[in-house]
């Protein structure tokens, strides 16, 4: 669906993003995570022909991103959610979706459908004639996902959908996402809540004016940071921690307190070994635990390595 | 360009100026007020000079004609501002934006919502006003004054170029400014040229004649050709989303 190869925007002297190369899936949920000012929202905006490329290709829903010749194309296979809802206050939010769906080319009749079933999903169908300038944050989000919706668009560009929203607004629009997803529609989500990531999304890439890296949220877990093992052994012979480094060397292993650290790759097959281990060389186990890292500490130590040599 | 694609950002435009009640007031209220209070004040003028030689009249119609100039240079500032103020305040225009809408039809559409009810409110104005001034002035001029040429000249020619211009202007000062009281205000000093003929034809410095008129028109015309490239440039998505304010 997403095609980008060394895309590039710069502003001046400043590099937004720089020689970003990635592809989506038809279907995806795709994360972009980055800190304020990682280029995140520039990316949106060149995939979706909104701004210039400086260099680089991009081809998105088969079309050339820079290519005149496709630029309405492009639009009218995608809808965008930018990070400001940009809703007419004093208009109602059929009035609003009307708008959009006439921009978009749709019959009166497909319009009209199209706007009675978008509302109803989204729960605003009885308020359809208030103007929205009454309606609540989460009201608002929702008419402008319905908004980005209107022309059922093969590819969705969310840009931080859940920002200032309460828990319960941004869960309703959470959940939204994940039925989208049961529709087979691409969905681009840019945020910086990453347990939203972690939930919602098939993979995710960490973008720092360059891509950091990407793949699914468990990958980057596992592939970034592994996995540790904690045991609690009560009775700690002399020259056990020495025993018990060499018997599951080449594993990094920590000992704090009561408490034995080991970082393992595949804990289902390698924690009943440490356990024997521990066991075997007198130890008392009490209690063996699986730490597992969020895909915060993932994201925090990625955009903390990079923080040097990043803008 | 698609005028349809143009029609349908021309047709919610003109959506949101009947909500706006003091543009719209204004709207209304300026034509009109010329339309009306301008004949009355002829034939105030008639009735205590009674011995005003028929060009004097004549020249004294052309300069209170030529404020329909004016309103036509006043009233789209503010349709044109709260237009595109308007949208940059509640950031609708990225959305906008990134409907397959070009730029041109956007503008094109922005600009026609802005056009169209001045020239209607103008020329209506107008009507009132020649219907009026036939009336109170025929028995002095001994004809119907109205409708002339230099009137036909400054109506279908003058008085559409000024609208033009300052719509243009009302787009390159929106897309600096983050208030629409700013864009009134800065596009606003359009008036001023405009009242300083007034008052040089008051004076009897100049005549609004055809001629007149006619060299007005070619003057607006070509500031209107120079503008709209600076507002096409000015109005590109990648201007309004990494520059405009």
């Amino acid at each position: 669906m997403i095609h980008a190869e060394g895309l590039t925007k710069r502003f001046g002297d400043t590099t937004a993003v720089d020689g970003l190369s990635l592809d989506v899936k038809d279907g995806e949920i795709f994360g972009f995570l980055g800190p304020n000012g990682a280029g995140k929202t520039t990316t949106v905006r060149m995939l979706s022909s909104l701004i210039s490329k400086t260099s680089g290709t991009a081809v998105v829903a088969g079309c050339e991103v820079g290519r005149p010749a496709d630029e309405l194309r492009l639009r009218q296979q995608i809808g965008l959610l930018p990070e400001n809802v940009g809703l007419y206050e004093g208009s109602s939010a059929y009035q609003n979706l009307e708008y959009f769906g006439r921009l978009y080319g749709l019959d009166e009749r497909t319009l009209r459908e199209n706007i009675e079933r978008l509302l109803r999903l989204l729960e605003l169908w009885e308020k359809r004639d208030v103007p929205v300038s009454t309606f609540s944050k989460g009201m608002k989000q929702k008419v402008a996902i319905a908004r980005a919706l209107i022309h059922d668009p093969v590819l969705l560009f969310l840009d931080e959908p859940t920002a200032n929203l309460d828990p319960e607004a941004s869960k309703t629009v959470r959940d939204f996402i994940l039925s989208l997803k049961k529709e087979k529609r691409t969905i681009f989500l840019n945020t910086h809540h990453l347990d939203e990531a972690e939930r919602v999304c098939d993979r995710v890439g960490v973008l720092r004016t360059r891509l950091l890296t990407v793949g699914s949220p468990q990958e980057l877990k596992s592939r970034l940071w592994g996995s540790r093992t904690v045991a609690r052994v009560d009775r700690i012979p002399a020259g056990f921690v020495e025993a018990l480094r060499t018997r599951l060397a080449p594993r990094k292993l920590e000992v704090s307190g009561d408490s034995v650290l080991v970082d393992v790759q595949d804990a289902d097959r390698e924690n009943p070994e440490i356990a024997a281990a521990i066991l075997a060389l007198g130890g008392r186990l009490r209690q063996l635990t699986q730490l597992s890292p969020s895909l915060e500490d993932v994201y925090l130590k990625l955009v903390h390595e990079d923080g040097g040599s990043a803008a | 360009m698609r005028l349809a694609q143009a029609w349908i950002v021309t047709q919610h435009d003109l959506g949101l100026l009947r909500r706006r009640r003091s543009v719209f007031g204004a709207l209304v209220a300026l034509p009109l007020g010329v339309g009306v209070g301008f004949p009355l004040l002829v034939r105030y003028i008639l009735e205590t000079s009674k011995s005003m030689p028929p060009g004097t009249l004549e020249n004294l119609l052309g300069a209170f004609a030529f404020w329909f100039v004016i309103a036509a240079a006043t009233l789209p500032v503010s349709i044109a501002s709260y237009s595109l103020v308007g949208e940059k305040i509640e950031k609708s225009l990225e959305p906008l934006l990134a409907t397959p809408t070009t730029d041109s039809e956007i503008l094109f559409g922005k600009v026609l919502a802005a056009l169209l009810p001045t020239l209607l409110a103008v020329w209506a104005g107008s009507a009132i006003f020649m219907a009026l001034c036939d009336r109170i002035v025929a028995s002095r001029l001994g004809a119907f004054y109205y409708p002339n040429v230099p009137m036909l000249v400054m109506l279908f020619a003058l008085v559409p170029l000024t609208c033009l211009v300052a719509v243009e202007l009302a787009v390159i000062v929106s897309s600096r400014v983050s208030d629409v009281r700013s864009a009134q205000q800065i596009s606003g000093l359009l008036f001023l040229p405009f009242l300083l003929l007034y008052i040089t034809a008051e004076i009897g410095a100049i005549t609004l004649d055809t001629t007149t008129m006619l060299y007005l028109a070619g003057l607006f015309a070509a500031a209107a050709l120079a503008l709209f490239y600076s507002s096409r440039r000015i109005f590109g998505r990648e201007e309004i989303l990494t520059r405009w304010k």
